[in-house]
């Protein structure tokens, strides 16, 4: 399918993390070590990293909206003029990854990726990877939204300075994490150390690469805590759904809740359908595709995730039933 | 043009070149055709080969006069090279990059991230701040004003006045900018697949939408009777002969194929222009009646850039793919 060209798109990991967390750190590991890969690195503080590369790209981050009548949809305008840049280079590299400064929300970033056709045709967006500080993080969820923002939006998390916390307080943490986020995957780390292929490479956004949505991980954090600001949701059904009924449900929902709802991620049945359909969403811009038959002895049911704030969970919840075939 | 003396197909004219790297930009100093490289250097494809290496990293935009090109790189200098392919390093900012050149009489103007340069042949170089990165830079024709092309609109400044520089405002991300040889309309192309255009006279605004894609290249054709533009899968131009600019008016759409145009090119005399297409085929069209000629094949390299010879007798063109093409008419 389109797994051949989306290989040959360079990937782009988009780093984040609130102030202190650690985020220099990963940068300067991820370009020291000796991994033989080389990487374009788009930075908003200038002159943190330590290494001299004459492929790290100072930005202004600049946020801008589209006038398509899409109130979320702000992108990266000096984003989408440096990738055009760095695309020229006649040595090229195995990939792209762009730092945003601890106070950023991390959709425009993401949003760049999919708006901008130059950039959408030659990059694909690999992961968000958020830093946290295992000590302050709890604090931030509460005083920063930046921070919430940048662990709601996260494909993966590396819960840092762990040396610095008891095992309990950890747990603690990480519950509160789930609460909000229930795919991202989560590292322990200790001064940002961690193996690459754990941050690079993830495929987060390729719809090939949707395997399941875990339940578990879903209700462990809800059992525990409760952000009625920003929180996770999701709702299964062992019915098949009818996809006339879903498709102008989700569009609906996303084109009115979009500012709310920062991430939605979903597996679907369908009537009569033999296959997979899988989508994945940030805010307003929906990508979904069919992805493989069902296997036999697979359960088919159908699973939809939507993390945000302000989710009306009843209505949510009642226009989900309403697309059962 | 005396349509009956052309055949439908020049493609056995074209005297084709392999430069080895994408081609950015097209033109012609004097009677020679040089092409601007992505990896910095300006390949000239005249009688006697001769290859510049004018950046040391990617050149990034380019303007052209009589006598010189001017580039700019992410090597942060900006740099113009002559005819006989000497060199001179205009400006240099380790660290930055050279967003946009302009070229006007006796001075150059160029950018770097929020900043626009102006710097005359004799006397100090003038800045100015503008509210984001410069999208596009352009000189009005007597060179005294300068266009520059940001986030929210244009600011249109005169670096040798004491007035307050104007600001024409549209939201949005305007990339491109343009005025109209007559001087009465300044054009921008958008991040959205849209144009925007101000009528200088009264402010007025004029709105040019229905692109399936952003649109990359644009040129007023000779006496400025249209604007012609890229991003759709047929030329679109824009009648601008009339005060009131496109508003209200139909544009004519010539060339159209499945497959979208990438680069616009107007003969500097007659009523024609060349049209570029993502699939490497390039059509010379007259506008009057949309009669066209092949000039090249498809390669499935995109055209990115196209230059006319300023007498209009011969047309230049590369690919990103690192062909290129000149065509003597």
């Amino acid at each position: 399918m389109a797994d051949t060209q989306t290989q040959s798109k360079i990937p782009v990991t988009v780093l984040t993390g609130y102030l202190g967390a650690g985020k220099t750190t990963l940068l300067n590991r991820i370009l020291s070590e000796p991994h033989g890969k080389k990487f374009a690195v788009v930075v908003n503080e200038f002159g943190e990293i330590g290494i001299d590369n004459d492929l790290v790209v100072g930005a202004d981050e600049e946020v801008f909206e589209m006038n398509n009548g899409c109130i979320c949809c702000t992108v990266r305008g000096d984003l989408i003029r440096i990738i055009d840049g760095l695309l020229k280079r006649k040595d090229g590299f195995d990939g792209i990854i762009v730092e945003t400064t601890g106070l950023a929300d991390p959709a425009p970033v993401a949003q760049t990726f999919f708006v901008d056709e130059t950039v959408g045709a030659k990059t694909t967006l690999d992961a968000v990877v958020t830093v946290a500080d295992a000590k302050w993080l709890k604090d931030r969820l509460k005083d920063a939204p930046e921070a919430k923002n940048q662990i709601a939006f996260a494909d993966v998390i590396l819960l840092n300075k762990t040396d610095l916390v008891s095992e309990a307080e950890l747990k603690d943490v990480e519950l509160r994490i789930r609460a909000i986020n229930p795919f991202a995957r989560i590292h322990r780390t200790q001064r940002s150390d961690i193996a690459i292929d754990k941050v690079l490479g993830q495929g987060a956004f390729d719809l090939d690469r949707i395997q399941a949505i875990d339940p578990d991980f879903l209700e462990a954090g809800h059992k525990h805590f409760h952000d009625e600001d920003m929180r996770s949701v999701s709702f299964t059904s062992d019915a098949p759904l009818d996809p006339d009924k879903f498709f102008p449900w989700i569009q609906e929902l996303t084109q009115r809740e979009g500012p709310n709802i920062l991430r939605s991620k979903g597996i679907l049945a369908f009537k009569n359908d033999p296959e997979r359909f899988v989508f994945q969403g940030v805010h307003m811009i929906l990508d979904g595709d069919h992805q493989r038959p069902w296997k036999e002895g697979e359960p088919k049911v159908s699973r939809i995730v939507f993390i945000g704030r302000k989710l009306n969970v009843p209505e949510l919840e009642k226009g989900f039933r309403a697309c059962v075939a | 043009m005396a349509a009956t003396s052309i055949p439908s197909s020049l493609t056995s004219k074209l005297r084709v070149h392999a430069l080895g790297g994408a081609v950015v930009g097209a033109a012609y100093l004097g009677v020679t055709p040089v092409f601007a490289l992505a990896e910095g250097a300006l390949a000239f494809a005249g009688e006697e080969p001769l290859r510049v290496e004018a950046h040391k990293g990617v050149l990034l935009s380019l303007a052209v006069d009589a006598r010189s090109i001017v580039t700019g790189g992410d090597d942060g200098r900006v740099v113009r090279t002559r005819g006989d392919g000497s060199t001179e390093v205009v400006f240099e900012q380790k660290g930055r990059w050279i967003d946009q050149v302009a070229l006007g009489a006796d001075a150059v103007a160029f950018s770097a991230g929020k900043t626009a340069h102006f710097l005359p042949a004799k006397g100090e170089m003038k800045m100015l701040a503008v509210p984001s990165t410069v999208g596009g830079l352009a000189f009005a024709f007597k060179g005294t004003r300068l266009a520059v092309a940001h986030y929210g609109g244009v600011t249109l400044w005169f670096p040798n006045a004491q007035a307050k520089p104007e600001v024409l405002e549209w939201k949005g991300s305007h990339r491109g900018v343009a005025f109209s040889p007559d001087m009465r309309f300044v054009v921008t192309t958008m991040q959205e697949s849209a144009l925007h255009g101000w009528r200088l006279a009264d402010g007025g605004h004029m709105r040019m939408s229905g692109y399936p894609a952003r649109v990359k290249s644009m040129a007023f054709t000779a006496g400025g009777k249209f604007l012609a533009t890229s991003g759709s899968n047929e030329a679109i131009l824009w009648p601008f002969a009339s005060k009131e600019g496109p508003m209200g008016k139909q544009p004519s759409m010539l060339a159209p194929r499945d497959v979208r145009v990438s680069c616009v090119a107007a003969h500097p005399k007659d009523e024609v222009i060349a049209v570029g297409f993502e699939d490497g085929m390039v059509m010379m069209v007259r506008i009057s009646d949309g009669a066209e000629i092949l000039v090249r094949a498809p390669d499935a390299s995109p055209i990115t850039a196209m230059a006319w010879r300023a007498d209009g007798g011969a047309l230049c063109m590369g690919t990103e793919g690192g062909n290129a093409g000149v065509l003597v008419l």
